[in-house]
């Protein structure tokens, strides 16, 4: 036991010793936290709107006065012409154009119907959606106004509630997955690099030589980055309550035990690589494009799980980070209790246990 | 001189199995696979319904739900605590409740409130699904006043609107990440080309041939990038003929224009890799520091999310980010046709930063110390 | 001045407060065959990386060539070949092409350089090796081809940094005989080395330690002035005076 202690401070010190890797490990996920939090933004803010009205009535005062007093828009231009409307778009100034039909509040009384019209730059579908959703929304709360003076029946009205995220922030929504994602790449990258350069060096053999048992080697070479790991995952979770503003709502102990499932996963992957090839190179090279971009990509971290077909959904389904982070999701925004996310749970400890025996007998095999 | 060096790197290019490959499957990955991962649309919300009425009314409201493309029924609780708990358990994203009375108050003319509530964890997802949802039941209550013929003695007042959207008429996804898509593949090919090349040299111990050598370094670094720049416009060509026949996804502007770009960002990020190589000792450090600097780009570039919805102050930040030029600009060529004259601001800013890093990268090469 | 090649006076290089080179001052003459001898850490692939241009002296002046070293490190390189004891041609060239490249770099071209290559090949004996991936050739024939691709150019000086570290004795007596040809060309010879039999073949030899050049002369006149019976006895008695710690 005395020889496996003095072993793990041998690979702390090492650890420590490598200043650039060091500020790398330690600046690297604050950095990411911080700029995914506050750059990943999808909320409207300030789209500005165009006016097309030949009318200019009672009617479409009332209506621009009330876009104008939304939180989402800015009455920035009113058209003269319709054949500006294309030039605006193109000019890029202008995210929606709200065209009115001629003589506006005669047809409502008249005909009892008059044309208002949305024209969106759809350029960024996303936000064309929202924008014309929210213009529609304040239209719709126009025409109720409207109607509520004339008493006419079959009027829903909807209450919407949001639930868990009441302001649509978005760092509630990404901040949760940047903690798999910097876990991803600290304990797997960092802990196959590792193992790989040892193995170029040819240190390896001299320990595989030394009367350690292999499974003392192994936890030596993991315990370094398990503790930087934890470490990160606490800076990360301070940063995102304190500077981020995001709760954790559920069960800090049902977190941790989530978490240290999860880096015994990526632990796992590293040492799997570093079974897996024999140079630093490869090492980097599998655990970048092998792990980093599925983990980015495929773990419903940035893009939604639910908007991808299904062949691709599939393949998520193996992603390690895409189960975690629903597991963060639940627990920090949430706050919902471990029954709700048993499931995912489950999934992690599976892998984790898969992962390490997968590790643990190819590094019998291969290093021994 | 010239042309020995730009023969010699050629050849090593092309020998190296792995860049090779690279070359192909890139291309393929980014262009052929990430439009459909990318896809930030939201459609199939899954809804989760409590009828409280059990009448005609509601039940066609349900059914109505249902019909819609944006919705899912996935869940039917007979609570709203049951429905809410289905949202936790994520079998719902979007409840809907319908109250006791909804249909007994309607046809009375009372104005009948409907719970929707929504998830939003995920904000976009959450807020458009419930609009969406808004606008179904707008729809109904326009239907079922339709059907119950004039009121008489008033004429009611009611907004047609009608909602359209220029330059991608359908909101296709794919349109929108394309060439964003693309940005992405000439960046991370040409940085990781350059990035490994210099310090490939340097570990292998070649350098110090070249550095002995009456080679001027101007000269040095141009056969090093020269062939990144053909490699990185090929790449480019390949991809838009990816997009082109499986996506369908063809600009509007000229090809003169995206060529024109190309060839200037190509020379930005290959120079940009270039210094990150010089600064490096051993592959493993370039590629680190690489990473980084690639993820931070590509995240605050405008390609995932956009930049408006940013902080201003990280909006001023990402203005020296050379990627959102290229972006905003391939974008505009791309969706809206422009021409060169409505992109001379992204021309400028890339110009700038291509004369920064080139210089930056002839001059982080050291011959001696 | 002499028909000096290289000319050192008082060259001196530092790296913060440790002086890797203190004061060196020689001079080599054309056709010379110069040992540089030194333990590890004793400066000597600092001095020779000074005079190559790929390090500016921190003081005192030296010329390589008839070239200054800190003024025109540029011209300096036209005139030299270096081969470096970490073994530098493209092995992912071909031989022919790396010759190709070489002599492309020093100016020469088209047929003069099929020209000079078939023959250098022929010299060699590789002529069946031309189409050979480098990495694949065994090491010794490797330096053999570094050495010849060092003065395919027929620089005035070739800078030799342990060329021979790792070859077996033959190849080391045939690389040998390399030098002595380009030598009878007039091709000044600048050579380090860890073998002392090696060292007995220099026409003259210099022993570094800590950075300072203690003794210079013939491998004859050194033997005598030590009162030893080998080169090897020579260093051993110079090298035992070293404080700064091998690394």
């Amino acid at each position: 036991m005395k020889q496996f202690q003095s072993f793990v401070i041998k690979e702390f010190r090492q650890i420590f010793r490598d200043r650039r890797t060091m500020l790398i490990l330690l600046v690297m996920p604050v950095v990411q936290v911080l700029l995914l939090g506050y750059a990943i933004k999808t909320e409207i803010r300030d789209a500005r709107l165009a006016v097309f009205d030949p009318s200019k009535d009672a009617e479409t005062r009332r209506i621009k006065e009330r876009f104008a007093a939304s939180e989402y828009f800015i009455l920035t231009e009113e058209l003269t012409r319709p054949e500006q409307i294309n030039d605006v778009f193109k000019g890029g100034d202008i995210d929606l154009v709200l065209v009115f039909g001629e003589d506006f509040a005669s047809h409502l009384q008249h005909d009892g119907e008059a044309a208002v019209q949305l024209i969106a730059d759809g350029t960024d579908p996303n936000q064309a959606a929202m924008l014309t959703g929210y213009a529609s929304g304040i239209l719709a709360d126009c025409q109720a106004a409207l109607l509520e003076n004339y008493n006419a029946p079959f009027q829903i009205r909807a209450n919407v509630r949001m639930l868990y995220n009441p302001q649509s922030e978005s760092a509630y929504n990404f901040v949760p997955g940047v903690v798999g994602l910097v876990l991803m790449l600290i304990c797997a990258m960092m802990t196959s690099v590792a193992i790989v350069r040892e193995k170029e060096t040819g240190t390896m053999e001299v320990l595989l030589a030394s009367p350690m048992k292999p499974m003392h080697i192994m936890l030596s070479k993991m315990l370094p980055y398990f503790t930087l790991s934890v470490v990160n995952v606490v800076t990360v979770l301070l940063l995102a309550v304190f500077v981020m503003g995001v709760p954790i709502r559920g069960s800090l102990f049902w977190l941790a035990v989530s978490s240290v499932v999860f880096i015994f996963v990526a632990l796992a992957l590293g040492l799997l690589i570093s079974t897996l090839v024999s140079r630093q190179m490869s090492a980097l090279l599998v655990s970048g494009i092998g792990l980093m971009m599925p983990t980015i990509v495929f773990s419903g971290l940035i893009f939604p799980l639910e908007s991808m077909p299904e062949g691709l959904r599939w393949i998520s389904d193996f992603v390690p980070a895409r189960w975690y982070i629903a597991i963060m999701r639940k627990i920090m925004i949430e706050g919902v209790g471990v029954a709700y996310f048993f499931k995912e749970l489950g999934v992690i400890v599976l892998m984790a246990v898969v992962l390490m025996a997968a590790a643990w007998k190819n590094f019998k095999v291969r290093l021994v | 001189m010239l042309s020995y060096l730009l023969e010699k790197e050629f050849k090593q290019i092309f020998r190296n199995t792995f860049l090779s490959k690279l070359l192909i499957v890139m291309p393929v990955m980014f262009i052929i696979i990430f439009p459909y991962v990318t896809n930030q649309e939201v459609r199939d919300v899954k809804v989760g319904v409590v009828d409280h009425d059990h009448s005609p009314l509601s039940r066609r409201l349900v059914e109505k739900v249902g019909a819609s493309p944006y919705f899912r029924l996935s869940d039917v609780s007979a609570t709203y605590p049951g429905a809410l708990d289905a949202v936790a358990e994520g079998e719902s994203d979007l409840v809907l409740a319908v109250p006791r009375g909804f249909e007994h108050d309607l046809v009375r003319g009372e104005v009948v409130e409907v719970l929707v509530a929504a998830n939003s964890v995920n904000g976009t997802r959450g807020t458009l699904g419930a609009q969406y949802l808004s606008t179904i039941l707008s729809d109904y209550s326009g239907e079922l006043r339709e059907a119950a013929g004039a009121v008489p003695g008033a004429v009611l007042p009611v907004f047609r609107t009608e909602t359209g959207f220029r330059f991608n008429p359908t909101l296709d996804y794919k349109v929108f990440m394309v060439p964003g898509l693309l940005v992405m593949l000439l960046t991370v090919l040409c940085c990781a080309f350059t990035a490994l090349n210099i310090v490939g040299e340097k570990e292998a111990g070649t350098i110090e041939q070249i550095n002995v050598s009456p080679v001027p370094r101007a000269l040095f670094i141009l056969a090093k990038l020269l062939p990144n720049w053909i490699i990185g416009l090929l790449a480019l060509v390949f991809g838009m003929l990816a997009a082109w026949l499986v996506h369908g996804v063809t600009p509007t502007g000229s090809l003169g224009t995206i060529l024109l770009f190309a060839v200037l960002y190509v020379c930005v990020v290959s120079a940009a890799g270039m210094v990150v190589s010089n600064y490096s000792n051993t592959m493993q450090q370039a590629m680190f520091v690489m990473f980084f600097f690639l993820i931070i780009f590509m995240i605050t570039c405008g390609l995932f999310t956009p930049i408006k919805s940013m902080p201003d102050w990280m909006q001023w930040c990402v203005s020296v980010n050379p990627l959102k030029y290229f972006v905003q600009a391939l974008r505009l060529i791309y969706l809206k046709g422009s021409g060169f004259a409505e992109l001379l601001p992204e021309f400028a800013w890339l110009c700038g930063f291509a004369v920064v890093f080139n210089v930056w990268a002839v001059w982080s090469y050291k011959k001696s110390l | 001045m002499k028909d000096s090649v290289i000319y050192a006076d008082g060259l001196t290089k530092r790296f913060g407060l440790f002086t890797a080179v203190d004061h060196i001052s020689f001079e080599v003459e054309r056709g010379e065959i110069f040992g540089f001898l030194g333990a590890n850490g004793a400066g000597k692939t600092t001095a020779m990386r000074m005079f190559c241009g790929l390090s500016i002296p921190t003081s005192g002046t030296g010329r390589v060539a008839g070239y200054d070293i800190a003024s025109q490190p540029e011209e300096v390189k036209r005139h030299i070949g270096y081969m470096s004891q970490k073994f530098s041609l493209y092995e992912d060239l071909k031989v022919w092409e790396n010759l190709r490249l070489f002599g492309g770099i020093y100016g020469m071209r088209g047929r003069k350089l099929a020209r000079k290559s078939n023959e250098m090949l022929r010299d060699l004996g590789f002529e069946a090796e031309r189409e050979t991936f480098v990495r694949a050739l065994p090491l010794g024939w490797k330096q053999k081809l570094a050495f010849s691709v060092a003065i395919f150019h027929e620089p005035k000086v070739v800078f030799l940094d342990e060329p021979t570290g790792g070859v077996d004795p033959v190849t080391r007596r045939q690389f040998w005989e390399l030098i002595y040809r380009a030598a009878d060309r007039g091709i000044t010879v600048f050579v380090t080395t860890h073998y002392m039999d090696e060292a007995e073949y220099c026409d003259r030899v210099s022993i570094m330690v800590d950075g300072r050049i203690e003794a210079l002369d013939t491998p004859r006149n050194l033997r005598t002035r030590f009162g030893a019976e080998t080169m090897d006895e020579v260093f051993q008695q110079l090298a035992r005076r070293a404080t700064r710690q091998s690394d």
